[in-house]
């Protein structure tokens, strides 16, 4: 198969794609989790922010990922050509799940619960990290899982500007209408995709309760 | 004997005020005195503000007027959590966290209060023996492991784990079969009088409250309306005390 040929004489470059591509999905789902997860818990404080919040994360969504790649080049700081501007904004795409499924994975837990946990005489802290956390665990993980493979997904159209990634072979094979090249960048992203799905799936399920 | 719980006029009403069930007054000016190894019976229908007054003296609701004094210190005074780490709660069913072991969940006060590891087991071991739990055979399951009468056992356990001078048991075996339920109100009549400690004990079970109450107070529409010894109680020509009898002839 010319594929498989093509993956033996280019295995240099096919593995450096490759790890740039996990690298970018990695990081940026990593800094996605250090802000989301907090972001979610403080909307379950102050419920008032919640519709704000979460209708800015939505906005972000729905902005188009080339159109928003596009827009970060000329920012200083978060912008430019590279990695750098490519996990700005797979952080911005991955927020809305996580930030969400850590809202209402908190919000969901039985009110009932979170009383038994305060009569037994746990501060607000040792209610998060004891009860809340534990049991919203899955729900978070959930939305860990769909960040992580849209970012997956996302992360191809990071080639555009410079980032690297699996997407170099899909944007070399359009330009030049090879249908071999785009499938050699898009199928290892596609098996990237479903191993991280498999993979956290089977965490996610390691916290699911009762 | 010595007041271990004191209430004081205690009141409670809804949040905000106006419209709907805003303001609406689910305790009013409540007194009595709890002494140790004495248990009083909270009775009354659902909605008579049994579990209200429950919360109140642990904090989980704050009082609206009156005062609870909890061995001699005034609850106000308290910082809620410590409060309540000193006041054995038990409630019906859903009181046991789904996530943790039994050892976990009897061992969980005594954790935060910062117990070494090996005091912790020690001492879980020694309640879930008390309780009539083999350790060996329920330490290491999970809530849903276990019967509903195990679990009600496993909550009784945890509200002893650091020996608090007060227990607060809101229908704690509210929802077991009849046959459990009576096993397990048996059992419990014995460690009343082996524990010493005072309780408040809610039910709107009148067999249950003669059984296991030292006194009885009745309590409609948010006050106390009768309080006295079970012999008393079957005297009185209160119509909320008929009525109760009369449901449970």
């Amino acid at each position: 198969m010319s594929l498989v040929r093509f993956y033996l004489s280019n295995s240099r470059e096919v593995l450096g794609l490759l790890g740039q591509h996990v690298l970018l999905v990695l990081v940026s789902t990593a800094i996605a989790v250090a802000i989301g997860v907090p972001v979610g818990i403080l909307l379950t404080r102050r419920p008032s922010w919640r519709r704000p919040v979460l209708g800015l994360a939505n906005v972000f969504q729905t902005i188009p990922s080339l159109a928003l790649f596009g827009f970060l080049i000329p920012l200083p700081l978060l912008g430019g050509i590279g990695a750098r501007t490519a996990i700005v904004a797979l952080v911005v795409y991955a927020l809305l799940p996580i930030v969400r499924n850590t809202y209402t994975g908190i919000v969901g837990i039985d009110p009932a619960i979170r009383e038994a946990g305060r009569g037994m005489g746990m501060t607000d802290g040792e209610l998060l990290r004891l009860v809340e956390l534990p049991l919203a665990a899955s729900v978070i993980l959930a939305g860990i899982r769909v960040a992580t493979v849209v970012g997956v997904g996302t992360a191809t159209i990071a080639a555009a500007i410079g980032a690297g990634g699996l997407g170099v072979y899909i944007f070399r094979g359009v330009a030049v209408v090879d249908d071999r090249l785009i499938l050699a960048g898009a199928l290892p992203a596609a098996l990237l995709a479903l191993a991280a799905d498999g993979l956290l799936g089977l965490v996610e399920r390691r916290f699911a309760w009762r | 004997m010595t007041d271990v719980l004191e209430v004081r006029g205690l009141g409670y009403a809804l949040p905000g005020r106006g419209k709907g069930e805003e303001g609406r007054v689910l305790v009013e000016d409540v007194s009595f005195t709890v002494a140790a190894g004495e248990t009083l019976v909270l009775l009354g229908r659902s909605g008579s503000g049994k579990t209200t007054t429950l919360k109140l003296i642990n904090r989980l609701l704050e009082p609206g007027g009156g005062e609870v004094v909890v061995a001699g210190r005034s609850a106000a005074a308290v910082a809620p959590h410590r409060l309540r780490r000193g006041i054995g709660y038990v409630i019906q069913d859903v009181g046991l966290l789904p996530h943790m072991t039994v050892e976990q969940n009897v061992g969980l006060v005594p954790r935060l209060e910062g117990w070494a590891p090996d005091r912790i087991r020690e001492r879980v071991h020694e309640l879930l023996a008390l309780v009539g739990l083999a350790p060996g055979q329920f330490a290491g399951r999970r809530p849903h492991e276990l019967s509903g009468g195990q679990r009600q056992r496993v909550g009784v356990a945890r509200a002893l784990a650091v020996d608090p001078p007060l227990l607060l048991l809101d229908e704690p075996f509210g929802a077991l079969d009849p046959i459990t339920r009576a096993e397990l109100q048996r059992e419990f009549k014995g460690l009343e009088g082996r524990l010493g400690k005072a309780m408040v004990f809610v039910t709107h079970d009148v067999r249950e409250g003669f059984q296991l109450g030292t006194r009885i107070g009745l309590m409609q529409g948010g006050r106390l309306v009768f309080l006295g010894t079970a012999e008393e109680f079957r005297r009185s020509t209160h119509p909320e005390v008929r009525a109760f009898l009369e449901a449970a002839a």
